[in-house]
Order: structure tokens, then C-alpha cells, then sequence
């Protein structure tokens, strides 16, 4: 009887999981970037090189994946984010029908994410003439023939953006929205008092304060699922390399040489790079945010 | 002075009703929504064209006269590969339902003792799923690959499954959700001599049946909408999803034409439950959300 009560029945299921596909998953990670291995043979071990030639002789790497990555990562995180707020804001600003409405509205691209999805881009963005972008510009006089969106290294990292833009009120969106209507209205009134003017004033002084939780919250998840959402240039132009690496992410490129190549030892220090990059990251967004008091 | 301000303010944030100051927010909003729905209408839309409206120059975006045909078509399609469209189906239903119940369980147990009970280690226990917050899966697709190898789980029905479910933010969002409930409710079941585990599924799981709500939804969308655990855990088709069937059909007929309303029906299929799921749920998503933050 006595025994059933112990917490580490409860622990058990969650936490062997959690060991399994998150915590052993880093470590073998880290182990197998400092070894040669291509999923026949055993791994040998080899030090630092692979993080070498990542830096010095990888130029898809320097050239496009990195690039890309921070492009696509610095454009979609902040814009999103930032986005997020103002939205969940504004929401905030007006009845609660209405609200909730417009709230999943804009939350329901957010569930859209996936490869499944996909799909549906690719039909928009499609390259001939029966592309519905493509025969409204070519309907409007805009273009004389169909362009090759999706193919083309010209446009597929900005429909990547945008793509990525659409569904980014995710879970973050919803908690900042949470956020927004908890915020206790004695503060504005006391605020009000001490001479705040503007709504402009109200949201850097109270508002965000006052929700901080939430929004260090909103900016992890931010942060994650951009670099989660990596592999939307190859869901959406249909190959991996990308054309000519235009929409290569760190994402796909680890899927390249692991999968692809079997190089798994050196897609595992692209891992490596790719988690510290997102702590990074993260923590550097929470020192901006929590500066901000 | 401090009256005139306070009716002022209380017009504005979580407002009961109406009030002409909100106009502005109201046409932004309803502009900005629309533009969001547009691609999501579009699909619809296009999922129920027939054929002629489908190569329809210059293209429109309502249909005209709605029918299923690309449905009748998508299905006879699928069942002509030698595997139904049932099947494919039953098995992301079996393995989102099978996922939806064991990730709240898991998740529930585990943030119950992290909130509740008292052991050693349990703050670390939570900083570590705290900094696991960060963890972007898709980053350690290889080794969780040579994990699964290696367990036996490959071609099983779980490899579907346990992947998707471990989720540091359902078990961080759980956990803050518990904290709110009073200890007081558990030390008096304590008394009437209950067990840790009726506690935990006979109080502590009504109360906060909004963030078990919320980790549901999480997984379901997680599970359903997954290709990667068929591409890369599951060579035998019989065991495939749903989710995968429709993106390798899709990436095969998507770009003819007559594929474009397939692919379009294919796409509403899998949208379709995670929408009606969430607007079903939303005040207990959005009530969990409140206690979403990270101190």
C-alpha cells in the first residue's frame, strides 16, 4: 500500500522518456561529433575534426546554411514574436466574443505546421500557369510567364519567411495573450496616477512587466519553433539540397549528411552547433527581455 | 481626478462590452485575420472545385458548384496502392489516441510529484525539464534514430508514439497548472487515507482538467500531424500514418492540376481535427495559458 505512494512511481514514466529521447539523444549527439561514423562500422574516434572541417573546408556550410539559418532565424523569430505581442495586445483590447474568434483565426495557421501542410503551399506557389499566384499575375499583366517560385532560389527563402511568418501564432501567441488580459488593472490605474500618458507608455511600463513570465515563455517557444520549423525549404521545394542551398537550414542539412550521406558523425556535430545556437540564443533573448524592467 | 481615470482604464483591457474606442482595434484586427484566413479558405475552397472550375483561366477562388469528387477521387487513389485509405486512417487514430492518453498521463504523474510530493533532487528535476524547454527535437533526429534501432522499437506502432510524447512544455505547463491548487485539498484526503494515486486522479486531475486539456491538444497535434516518424522509424506500410500517406501523395500529384484538388482535400483532412479540437478546448487552453510563465 505504502509503496504505490512513493514518488517515483510518477516519476517513472515521464522521466524514462525524457532520459531516452531527450537526454541520451543529447549525448550521443555530442559524443558521436567527435568521432567518424557512418552507421556500418563502429564510430571512431577522431577529436575535433569534424568541428573542424565544419568551420574550414564545409563551404555549403559557411556559404548558405549558416547565412540562411541566421536570416531566416533573425527575420522569423523577432518579426513573429514581436507580432505575437502586438496581436495578443490588441485582442486584449476588445469583447470577449469577438475576441476568441479572431483569436483562432489567427492561432489556427499555427496548426498548419508540419510537412503534411505543405501541401497546401505548394499548390498556391505552384510553377505554371494554373499556379494561383502565378495566373493572377499573369490575369493582372504583371508577369508574361509563370515563375518558378518554388524553385527558384530568387524566391523561395522570402515564401519560406512568409510561410513561416503566417503560422507563427502558436503557443506562445496564446500564452502572451493569457498574459495580456492577467495583468492586474489596479496597476494601470496606479500607473495612470504616476503620470503614464500614453498607451504607448502603458505597454512598456506596465504591460510587459507586468507579464514578463509570459513573455520569456512566448520568446522560448519563439525561439524553438523557428529553428524547429527548419525544414519548410525542403517540404515546400519539394528537395533536399534545396535549389541551388537557396532554402538550406542547419535543419536540412544535418538531414543531408545523416540520412543522406551516412556521414552521422558529422551531422552530429551540426547537432551540436544547431543546440548550442538555440541556447544561445535563447538565453541571450531572456537577457534582453529581463533588462527590460 | 481618480475616478474619471479609472472608468477610463476599465473601458480598455478584457473590456465587457462594445465601446467606440475600440473601432480602430476592431478594423485592424478583422483586416489582419482576414489576411491570415485567406490561404486556410483557399484550400477549402479548392478542396470541393470540380475538375472544370479547377482549370477555370482565370482561376477563381470561390467554388461555384461545390462537390466531393476530390475526396471519391483522393480515396480511390489511396486504395489503389494495395493498402485502404482505412487503414492509413485507423492508424493515426489507434496511435493519436493511444499518444493523447499516455502523454497525459505521463506528463500529469510526473508534474503531480514535481508539485506535490516531496523527494530530493525535484527542483533539479524541474530546471533540467525548464532548460529542456529549449531542446528542438528535429536537432537530434540521428541519434533518437539509432535509439529506436537499437530498443527494437522500429516497425512498431510506438515508435510512432513515444518520440512524439515527450514534451517538456506540457509537463512544465501541467506542473505550474498544479501549483495553483491548494495543498490543503490534498493534506485532508491525506487524512481520510488516500492514496497518493487516488489523490492524484480523484482531486488533483479534475481541478486541473484545463492544462490536461491543453497537453492533449498538444500531443494530438503533435501525433497527427507527424510525417517523420513514418519516413524514418517505420518501413513497414501497413504501420504508416495518415499524415505521411497524404504528404507522399501529395508531393507525387500536387503539381498537376487535377492533383491540386486532391491535394487540396488531402490537406483539409488533416487540418480539419486539430481546428475542431482546439475550438472545442480553447477557454481551457487559454485558462492554462494564464499560468504559462516562466519566472
Amino acid at each position: 500500500m505504502n509503496k504505490i505512494n512513493r514518488p517515483v512511481w510518477f516519476l517513472i514514466p515521464y522521466w524514462t522518456l525524457f532520459t531516452v529521447f531527450v537526454i541520451v539523444p543529447v549525448v550521443a549527439a555530442i559524443y558521436l561529433s567527435f568521432t567518424y561514423f557512418n552507421a556500418i562500422q563502429p564510430p571512431s574516434f577522431i577529436g575535433i575534426r569534424n568541428y573542424i572541417e565544419l568551420v574550414t573546408m564545409d563551404s555549403v556550410f559557411m556559404q548558405y546554411v549558416l547565412p540562411n539559418t541566421l536570416k531566416f532565424a533573425l527575420i522569423v523569430g523577432p518579426v513573429g514574436y514581436t507580432l505575437s505581442f502586438m496581436l495578443a495586445w490588441m485582442l486584449a483590447q476588445i469583447p470577449k466574443k469577438p475576441r476568441t474568434v479572431l483569436a483562432i483565426i489567427l492561432y489556427s495557421p499555427s496548426l498548419t505546421m508540419g510537412v503534411a501542410l505543405s501541401s497546401m503551399w505548394r499548390i498556391i506557389f505552384s510553377s505554371d500557369s494554373q499556379g494561383y499566384i502565378n495566373s493572377l499575375l499573369l490575369n493582372w499583366g504583371i508577369i508574361l510567364e509563370p515563375i518558378q517560385f518554388l524553385s527558384s532560389p530568387q524566391f523561395l527563402m522570402t515564401i519560406m519567411i512568409i510561410v513561416s511568418l503566417w503560422s507563427s501564432m502558436g503557443v506562445g501567441f496564446l500564452a502572451m495573450l493569457a498574459g495580456v488580459l492577467n495583468v492586474d488593472r489596479t496597476l494601470y490605474e496606479a500607473a495612470y496616477i504616476d503620470g503614464v500618458r500614453n498607451r504607448f507608455q502603458e505597454i512598456f511600463y506596465i504591460t510587459i512587466p507586468a507579464m514578463k513570465p509570459q513573455m520569456l515563455f512566448g520568446a522560448v517557444m519563439a525561439v524553438v519553433s523557428t529553428f524547429q520549423a527548419g525544414t519548410i525549404g525542403v517540404a515546400l521545394s519539394g528537395s533536399n539540397p534545396t535549389p541551388e542551398y537557396a532554402g538550406q537550414l542547419i535543419v536540412n542539412h544535418i538531414e543531408d549528411y545523416g540520412f543522406i550521406r551516412y556521414m552521422m558523425g558529422y551531422a552530429a556535430a551540426i547537432s551540436v552547433v544547431l543546440l548550442l545556437m538555440v541556447y544561445v540564443i535563447s538565453k541571450v533573448t531572456w537577457k534582453i527581455l529581463g533588462e527590460r524592467k | 481626478m481618480k475616478k474619471r481615470h479609472s472608468s477610463f482604464m476599465s473601458a480598455r483591457i478584457n473590456p465587457q462590452y462594445f465601446h467606440r474606442s475600440q473601432i480602430p482595434f476592431f478594423i485592424f484586427l478583422i483586416l489582419f485575420s482576414t489576411l491570415m484566413l485567406l490561404p486556410i479558405l483557399f484550400i477549402l475552397n479548392q478542396a470541393f472545385k470540380p475538375q472544370s472550375e479547377l482549370f477555370a483561366y482565370p482561376p477563381r477562388f470561390f467554388v461555384r458548384n461545390p462537390t466531393f469528387d476530390n475526396f471519391i477521387e483522393l480515396s480511390r487513389l489511396i486504395s489503389s496502392s494495395g493498402i485502404p485509405f482505412s487503414r492509413y486512417f485507423l492508424n493515426s487514430l489507434f496511435v493519436t489516441i493511444v499518444g493523447v492518453l499516455l502523454a497525459i498521463i505521463f506528463t500529469g504523474f510526473s508534474a503531480y510529484a514535481l508539485s506535490k510530493l516531496k523527494f530530493k533532487g525535484k527542483k533539479l528535476l524541474f530546471e533540467i525539464n525548464t532548460l529542456a524547454l529549449m531542446f528542438v527535437p528535429i536537432a537530434v533526429q540521428i541519434p533518437r534514430f539509432l535509439i529506436i534501432a537499437k530498443t527494437g522499437l522500429i516497425d512498431t506502432y510506438f515508435a510512432h508514439i513515444l518520440p512524439m510524447i515527450t514534451m517538456p512544455v506540457a509537463m512544465f505547463l501541467i506542473k505550474q497548472f498544479i501549483d495553483q491548487t491548494p495543498d490543503e485539498l490534498i493534506e485532508s484526503a491525506k487524512i481520510d487515507g488516500a492514496s497518493e494515486m487516488q489523490i492524484f486522479f480523484k482531486i488533483v486531475a479534475p481541478i486541473v482538467a484545463p492544462a490536461i486539456a491543453t497537453v492533449g491538444i498538444l500531443a494530438f497535434q503533435a501525433i497527427w500531424n507527424d510525417t517523420s516518424t513514418s519516413t524514418l522509424y517505420v518501413n513497414d506500410e501497413s504501420k504508416r500514418t495518415l499524415a505521411f500517406y497524404m504528404m507522399t501523395m501529395v508531393s507525387g500529384q500536387g503539381n498537376t492540376v487535377a492533383g491540386q484538388g486532391m491535394a487540396a482535400a488531402a490537406g483539409l483532412i488533416m487540418f480539419l481535427p486539430n481546428l475542431i479540437l482546439f475550438i472545442i478546448l480553447q477557454s481551457k487552453v487559454m485558462n492554462t495559458m494564464a499560468h504559462s510563465g516562466l519566472k
